[in-house]
């Protein structure tokens, strides 16, 4: 049967890891590659590394990056932030990322999905949506870190990028993301119900419970966390033991 | 040598720094000549079958693949390849393994197509499965599969059992990539690699 995926993910700024790491014995903690390959060994099934840098040069030093990272981890990665159109996609595939993630270009200009899709297959276009529960009830997308509403609503936003050719959906609540109180189990399981591609849980992730909730309640595919790997307030084998102790499917 | 198959698939950067990361130097190549003198030759890629076939075919490497005698190992698209005939487009392939490669038809909506992530291997044989434990997991991501055969030296299941990998003579072939699949991946390259 088929695992589910637990995915840390690391901001990288300038070619740096830009969230503390709390590792005994690291190198050196603000390598992106260390990191990488430190966290390959202690079980992550994935790696997300998004570029939060805005420059043009910082953009040059992601590339480079990504193929280091391509020659030194042995698992598979997505890597984000910063792509605007057909030609960064290329350019971070052919440094050697498994998978892009595209996020406010997307709903920008929809029809980028459907490039991605037909020039290098669905299964490298990851569709990531930061979405917030409104008080009338709707989740409503963000683009921008959140920083700017849209007029799509998750579900149907969620669904079109399916439809045209996204590979896996990375869904972060807005209203979960840092609070430690678990994910957004419940359109988590909406987005399962309503879609034939993967769902990547995000946000709100503080203890091992809350990755066993994603997968029981929300049916997410795939869990994705920052902070507490980073802090090591969750030990990634500690908690792959025990999901596999809750009879989760999980590759140990 | 080690000889990887150049053509116009991708991910093929992937498979070079795994051979790397063991120790291997490999070379990229659609040269006849080179990849008939490689002691091994690695035939990776993710991709759409018609799209690659017909740059096999017109770049003379069809044949030059059907006919190489050291040994191979395709990987993902590239075991696809070897086969008879891909569902995909419905396009005739290399027919190394004569079997044909078909669709994921989940029998319930929870099976996502493509299968994205790790999955396990049980029933190993032969030298490339060496040191591999049962029930290991290992990367995989596609859309089209084998069905269990005559040359199925690994099995999966996802909605049922399938080829996780096939065998005929020189031709070795995983449909999961082995140089995504941590240190399992790193041990089936390096058995290949020893053949």
């Amino acid at each position: 049967m088929l695992a589910k995926r637990i995915i840390p993910c690391l901001d990288v700024k300038d070619g740096k890891t830009v969230k503390g790491v709390q590792f005994v014995n690291f190198r050196d903690a603000g390598d992106p590659v260390e990191l990488g390959k430190q966290y390959s060994q202690m079980g992550a099934d994935e790696l997300v590394y998004l570029d939060i840098t805005a420059s043009h040069e910082g953009r040059h030093t992601f590339t480079e990056l990504v193929k280091r990272i391509a020659a030194e981890v042995n698992i598979p990665f997505t890597v984000g932030g910063g792509i605007s159109e057909l030609a960064d996609v290329e350019r971070l595939l052919s440094a050697g990322a498994d998978k892009v993630s595209v996020n406010s270009a997307a709903v920008r200009h929809p029809e980028l999905i459907s490039e991605i899709a037909s020039r290098f297959g669905c299964q490298e276009c990851v569709v990531a949506i930061d979405a917030r529960l409104e008080e009338d009830g709707t989740w409503r997308c963000y683009l921008n870190g959140g920083r700017i509403p849209t007029s799509h609503n998750l579900f149907d936003w969620a669904y079109e990028a399916q439809e045209r050719g996204a590979g896996e959906i990375l869904f972060t609540s807005m209203n979960h993301d840092g609070e430690k109180k678990g994910f957004a189990n419940e359109a988590l399981s909406r987005l399962h119900d309503l879609l034939s591609i993967p769902v990547i849980a995000s946000g709100g992730a503080g203890t091992m419970e809350h990755f066993r909730d994603a997968f029981t309640i929300g049916h997410a595919d795939a869990a994705l966390a920052a902070s507490v790997f980073h802090f090591g307030e969750i030990p990634l084998s500690d908690l792959k033991t025990y999901l596999s102790n809750e009879k989760i499917n999980i590759r140990i | 040598m080690i000889a990887v198959v150049k053509y116009n698939a991708g991910n093929i950067f992937s498979v070079l720094c795994a051979l790397q990361r063991l120790g291997y130097e490999a070379v990229l190549t659609d040269d006849p000549e080179m990849l008939n003198k490689a002691d091994k030759v690695v035939f990776p890629g993710v991709g759409e079958a018609r799209a690659a076939m017909e740059y096999l075919n017109e770049h003379g490497l069809s044949d030059v693949i059907r006919n190489l005698k050291q040994p191979v190992l395709g990987i993902c698209i590239g075991m696809q390849l070897l086969c008879r005939h891909s569902e995909e487009s419905d396009v005739d392939c290399l027919g190394i393994f004569d079997t044909d490669i078909v669709k994921f038809r989940p029998s319930t909506p929870d099976l996502k197509v493509p299968q994205m992530g790790w999955n396990q291997i049980t029933d190993l044989k032969t030298n490339l499965l060496k040191d591999v434990k049962e029930g290991s997991f290992v990367y995989y991501v596609h859309s089209y599969h084998a069905p269990l055969c005559d040359y199925t030296i690994a099995t999966t299941d996802y909605d049922g059992p399938y080829s996780a990998a096939l065998h005929k003579d020189n031709f070795y072939a995983t449909q999961f990539h082995p140089e995504k699949s941590g240190s399992v991946g790193e041990q089936i390259l390096k058995n290949f690699l020893e053949l």
